[in-house]
């Protein structure tokens, strides 16, 4: 797991944001006795165990008032304070609005024993998306884009702790990389499950039902963006973990060979991943102009 | 000096062993013909008396992700379980020609079909049915792994389903008789398909 670009000045508040995540995801903090350790573990920060114990008090007696980055209220309009209000909130300075922070989550699917697709006599799916996930990342964080990444080796990792990894950081767009050698171009797929209203508690293996919504309109844009590159596209809804866990706008990006009239680009093609990647990056550029303007 | 009356009954058993043994090789080779005899009759042949019927398959394409209705004249059984049977045999064995569009090597596909009444819900009149497919873990083996030619397929067969048989409203997948995650590592198998979740004529 690595966390990509710098991080922001306002570690507090993503801090607090990561402990909203974990309460609102009780699956993940089963067994765990502080739930802030491994985020100290991946952000380096030191006095772990202090500072964990600090923010464990400050969460307990502000459980009220702690809200993720994204669901910050408006500030109430200037000249129109609600009726009834007390006089001091209305003569009180409007609290500073921090910009949410956007975090993209790379999945490479498969890793260690679970080898996925065998694409050709010496390539294998687990190792062509991780190699195009760390490409993505450096793109996208040349491009200023923080990015989390479920693996940066070759590594076995459950479906169930790629979706905790996601859902603690409260990504603003998840895509899980895959590739196969049947098919033609981009294969983008989303959630087969049936729109659900989003609610505090999420059932696991549905969970993306709250964001099908979303995950269709990033979809949307990277459709967009593939048929401006030229690349053909096939969209599609499909039951797939950890896709269904994910409580993000997700979606599943297949490679597949690009199969012309008279020639195939197999998916081992340099060039070819490059399009693909560059062409990712800017229709995650464009969701993150969305995503600015309506988070 | 061994006596005339034992070389005689030494010569006599010797030959018998070698008899018995020929025989034995035969019979062994028999046997193992009609086996693949038996393994190769995919798919079903339809009982002869039946007259032939109407049936609707859904039929995957890899390179446009898309299901297209075809129809064909095939004899089923009198039985449901079997004629849904033959009707996805049907299907599988398509996928398995030459120059299919959604290729499937596979030598056998489907071992069974149950379907299974479920309880009336409490909001709609007509009882709905679950069907059980038993794949074959060959199948399985062999089915191209992705997202796509997974996807497909699942969404052809719950088609082919729901196109011929309407009260299917929930189909479950096995593979060998055992629950799996993945039909070839992507696509879920562990979940309940909702039969009227299948696309009819259209892409993905």
């Amino acid at each position: 797991m690595r966390v990509g670009a710098a991080r922001s000045g306002t570690e507090a508040r993503d801090i607090l944001s990561f402990a909203a995540a974990r309460a609102r995801h009780p699956k993940g903090s089963i067994g765990r006795p502080c739930m802030f350790a491994d985020y100290h573990k991946k952000s380096g920060l030191p006095h772990a165990g202090g500072i964990c114990a600090l923010l464990l008090a400050s969460l307990l007696a502000s459980a009220q008032t702690v809200t993720p980055p994204s669901a910050t209220p408006p500030p109430a309009p200037s000249g129109a304070p609600a009726s009834g209000a007390p006089e001091a909130a209305r003569t009180a300075p409007a609290p500073q609005r921090t910009q949410p922070r956007f975090l993209v989550f790379l999945d490479a699917a498969h890793g260690g024993a679970d080898t996925g697709a065998r694409l050709s006599s010496q390539l294998l799916e687990k190792d062509l998306v991780l190699t195009m996930s760390v490409r993505l990342r450096s793109i996208l964080n040349a491009h200023g884009i923080a990015v989390l990444t479920s693996r940066e080796s070759d590594g076995l990792i459950p479906a169930v702790t790629r979706a905790e990894e996601a859902d603690h950081a409260i990504p603003s767009a998840c895509i899980i990389l895959h590739a196969t050698a049947s098919g033609n171009g981009i294969h983008l797929f989303t959630s087969s499950l049936t729109a659900i209203p989003t609610t505090r508690f999420l059932p696991w293996d549905t969970a993306q039902g709250a964001y099908v919504e979303q995950s269709q309109r990033l979809s949307s844009e990277i459709d967009s963006a593939m048929t401006h590159a030229e690349i053909p596209v096939t969209l599609g809804r499909t039951a797939l973990q950890p896709l269904d866990s994910f409580t993000c706008p997700a979606v599943a990006v297949e490679v597949a060979p690009l199969l012309r009239s008279a020639s195939v680009t197999p998916v081992s093609d340099a060039e070819y991943q490059n399009r693909i990647l560059q062409t990712l990056a800017t229709a995650l550029e464009q969701w993150e102009k969305d995503w600015r303007q309506h988070p | 000096m061994i006596p005339r009356h034992q070389r005689i009954l030494f010569w006599i058993l010797l030959v018998s062993s070698v008899v018995m043994s020929v025989i034995l090789i035969r019979l062994r080779e028999r046997a193992h013909d009609r086996l693949l005899d038996a393994s190769q009759t995919m798919p079903l042949n339809p009982p002869s008396h039946a007259a032939a019927q109407d049936v609707t398959l859904m039929i995957a394409n890899d390179a446009n992700g898309s299901l297209t209705s075809f129809h064909e004249k095939i004899a089923l059984p009198g039985d449901e379980n079997a004629r849904a049977h033959v009707v996805l045999q049907r299907l599988i064995s398509i996928y398995a020609q030459p120059g299919s569009a959604h290729p499937i090597a596979a030598n056998s596909g489907v071992h069974e079909i149950f379907f299974l009444p479920l309880p009336p819900a409490v909001n709609t009149v007509v009882p709905g049915e679950m069907a059980v497919v038993n794949l074959s873990g060959s199948f399985a083996a062999e089915h191209p792994s992705g997202i796509e030619p997974e996807t497909l397929t699942l969404l052809s067969i719950l088609g082919t389903l729901h196109a011929n048989f309407p009260d299917i409203t929930q189909v479950r997948f096995l593979v060998d008789g055992q629950p799996r995650e993945t039909l070839a590592g992507h696509a879920d198998l562990s979940r309940v398909y909702l039969a009227a979740d299948s696309p009819d004529v259209k892409h993905l």
